[in-house]
């Protein structure tokens, strides 16, 4: 049974764990938007005594908080106890485009497991890699709250709605990734 | 305690979220490059699927565990919010290779210097919410 689990999911599997998630917590009271905790956390910071988009009761949101944690310990135990018997399999068009800007996708387990770069995030404080992660992580935290959610709130969340603006939404996530990935990526790595 | 329920359910989404690999840097660029139809079937078939389940607890009148009606709030239709911020974002997660829930899913796979990206998107959401009112919504 494990070793089935340990398989590496079948996107068809994957996207209807992910509607279960959602299912569940819309069952609890709560809902599926991940982004929102990035909030809550400025909020406990006491961000709400000087600006308003913090001054609310992050009390409500605790539930938020505990389903994130969660999501650190399913990482945990996934990678430990569930871990595919090799690594990401990155197709062949990827796998060359990133070998020409210096990233090597790991094809044995001995070389990694595939989900990171160790060329970039086993090296996080050499100057670019820096610039990459928190300029990176800044436009992630900036754009999701500007945007009102992220991939679970709009992609997920929102389009289940059937919300128009979480349509636009997930056209601007496609926008910004697109020129991130096609235009700056490839110069920022060879750099 | 009712905690607990969020917490497994979390723990669930940590396992999915690795399972499918949705974490992987190396996915997402092979997503927004269009060389994989896998990210694509994970989303397209959370969204058909969520779509379903969503008109489903519409229509019976879904109830909470706790006996709460499900309610859904429509959001208020804009297009600078929407397209620049999802742009901003967009450009984030391409060059991160991870979302927020992949970050704290990354975190718990050891993945050290994801701290790194977590902690700049909490400073990113804080500078949004200084800036807001100056902002074009």
């Amino acid at each position: 049974m494990i070793e089935l689990i340990s398989q590496p999911w079948h996107w068809a599997i994957s996207g209807t764990m992910i509607v279960f998630v959602m299912f569940l917590l819309l069952w609890f009271g709560g809902e599926f938007g991940v982004s929102s905790n990035l909030r809550t956390l400025c909020a406990i910071g006491g961000a709400g005594k000087k600006y308003d988009f913090f001054n609310f009761n992050w009390k409500d949101q605790i539930w938020n908080l505990v389903f994130i944690a969660g999501a650190i310990i399913g990482g945990y135990i996934a990678i430990n106890y569930l871990g595919s018997p090799e690594p990401v399999q990155i197709s062949q068009a990827t796998r060359t485009y990133l070998q020409s800007v210096g990233i090597h996708v790991p094809q044995t387990l001995a070389e990694g497991n595939g989900y990171v770069p160790s060329e970039i995030f086993g090296h996080p404080f050499s100057p670019i890699n820096l610039f990459m992660l928190t300029i990176g992580g800044f436009l992630v935290g900036f754009g999701a709250r500007y945007a009102g959610g992220c991939t679970s709130g709009h992609a997920i969340s929102g389009l289940s709605n059937l919300q128009i603006p979480s349509l636009i939404a997930v056209i601007g996530f496609f926008i910004g990734g697109l020129t991130m990935a096609w235009l700056i990526l490839p110069n920022l790595l060879t750099l | 305690m009712k905690f607990i329920k969020y917490l497994l359910v979390g723990i669930l989404f940590g396992i999915v979220m690795t399972k499918s690999e949705a974490v992987s840097w190396f996915r997402i660029q092979e997503m927004f490059r269009f060389e994989s139809f896998h990210m694509y079937g994970i989303i397209g078939t959370a969204v058909i699927l969520g779509a379903i389940l969503v008109a489903t607890i519409k229509k019976v009148h879904g109830h909470t565990i706790t006996g709460e009606q499900i309610k859904f709030n429509p959001k208020a239709m804009s297009i600078p919010r929407y397209l620049i911020g999802g742009t901003i974002f967009g450009l984030g997660w391409a060059m991160t290779g991870a979302c927020p829930g992949p970050m704290f899913t990354l975190l718990g796979q050891g993945v050290w210097s994801i701290l790194l990206v977590i902690v700049s998107a909490v400073i990113g959401t804080f500078v949004y919410g200084v800036l807001r009112p100056k902002l074009p919504h």
